[in-house]
């Protein structure tokens, strides 16, 4: 079952085991320079509002009916990173436009360790976009659906879903609860556990966006420490995240959306921090070609003629902080 | 059990796989002193503000409305919410109290699944 609570999505399978839960949030960030350098994390800049379809069933577009799920405002100047925290391990699938933002497949409701198509939470702290090779991704960026910038788009030909689609599988509880006590007997070893610490930045007018890929940073998406039999394939949530352009934000919901995220040139002038993570000897995965083969928003831009894209000064991040497992990456401007 | 013995509770269970969950660590990290956080595990003094709860629950991986519960404080959120419609809520809850656990679930509210 999935809840909503305080703009988180709580995941929970009581029927699996007690300790078995796990949230997902989604956290506003700048958008990194698309400009082929790779950046460090950019901070994260608060949560997004999450709110039911069913709440606003005569204002969204009739397709988000049909979809269920929750939506969340969204500018097309900002960009978008998905943050996990519990302790029972999960193995999370993401995709965007219903395009496997580790594999770059299409939408399958089914676990695959062949590639593997998912993460491992609570192992993978967050998600900034598409892996697009070993330790690189390209950031989740929000653009409107229909005009040929999203990953959905350039691999489908198609604009149909937008959005973002997850699904969550629990680990069986036999193997947890033998986690649990192999933990307990290594109690001298020092593990620590956090959650995230990062910083957030970007506009049009249509109302459902989809995402695409931005500019290129420093992200590993890890190998599967559990194995594929760890996982209990028989029990499953999943939500559709449905993005609405924050200019309708006021037309759907009557209430003002978030004010715009600063860019990464006002957020690096200011001083403050960009993030970096080390996660010790954990092996990442190599990322797939179609993502790594798809053009970027700023590419796409000058493929269209439309010289490039506006506020994408490089800039040199720093302070540059380095954090492990106990630090947290949201930080509030 | 009270507030601070549940709360000490949890966070030996975590330090006992986890070194990070020492009381100066938690303490730090929530925003406190540790010999505060300590007496607080002790129930040597009174809980602490919503606000401190709250972190405390999010540290621990708790619910946090089941610590505000055992501190014998109710969410802001929550008091919100009866004191906008008190006549149906105070009526909701009396008529849930006797609901087993497995039932109340049933009607809590759902993100709902489409087609897609």
């Amino acid at each position: 079952m999935i809840e909503l609570r305080e703009d988180r999505l709580v995941f929970r399978f009581p029927e699996v085991h007690a300790d078995a839960k796990c949230r997902i949030e989604f956290q506003r960030t700048l958008r990194i320079p698309d400009d082929r350098r790779h950046y460090p994390l950019p901070p994260g800049l608060g949560r997004f509002p999450l709110n039911h379809v069913d709440d606003y069933a005569d204002t969204v577009p009739a397709a988000w009916n049909e979809h269920g799920g929750v939506f969340l405002p969204m500018y097309q100047s900002e960009a978008l990173w998905l943050n996990f925290s519990g302790t029972y391990p999960m193995a999370v699938k993401v995709a965007a436009g219903k395009i496997n933002a580790v594999t770059g497949q299409g939408w399958t409701n089914a676990l695959s360790d062949r590639p593997q198509d998912y993460l491992v939470v609570p192992d993978q702290r967050w998600l900034d976009g598409f892996c697009v090779k070993k330790g690189s991704i390209r950031q989740f960026v929000a653009m409107p659906l229909g005009e040929g910038y999203t990953a959905e788009e350039q691999l489908t030909h198609a604009a149909e879903h937008g959005g973002l689609q997850i699904v969550v599988f629990p680990m069986q509880a036999e193997q947890y609860e033998e986690i649990l006590r192999e933990k307990e007997r290594r109690m001298e070893e020092e593990t620590p556990i956090g959650v995230s610490e990062k910083m957030e930045v970007y506009e049009g007018a249509a109302p459902t966006l989809g995402l695409a890929p931005g500019g290129l940073m420093f992200q590993e998406i890890y190998e599967d420490p559990y194995g594929f039999e760890a996982w209990d394939t028989s029990a499953r949530s999943r939500c559709f995240v449905h993005l609405l352009n924050s200019l309708q934000f006021l037309t759907v919901t009557g209430g003002a959306p978030p004010n715009m995220p600063p860019t990464a040139e006002e957020y690096t002038n200011a001083g403050l921090p960009w993030f970096e993570y080390y996660a010790g000897d954990r092996e990442a995965l190599h990322g797939a070609k179609q993502l790594a083969d798809l053009d970027s928003v700023n590419t796409t831009l000058r493929k269209k003629g439309k010289g490039g894209l506006a506020g994408n000064q490089s800039v040199l991040p720093k302070p540059v902080k380095k954090f492990g497992n106990t630090r947290v990456r949201t930080s509030d401007l | 059990m009270t507030f601070g013995n549940h709360a000490r509770t949890a966070r030996e269970k975590r330090r006992s796989r986890n070194r990070a969950f020492s009381v100066r660590q938690v303490a730090r990290r929530i925003g406190v002193e540790p010999a505060y956080l300590s007496k607080i595990e002790r129930d040597q003094v009174a809980p602490p503000s919503e606000a401190t709860i709250r972190r405390l629950a999010e540290e621990l991986d708790e619910d946090p409305d089941v610590l505000l519960a055992m501190a014998g404080k109710v969410s802001s959120d929550l008091r919100e919410i009866i004191l906008r419609r008190p006549r149906l809520f105070a009526d909701v809850l009396r008529q849930l109290k006797e609901m087993p656990d497995h039932a109340i679930l049933r009607v809590v509210r759902e993100v709902r699944d489409g087609n897609w």
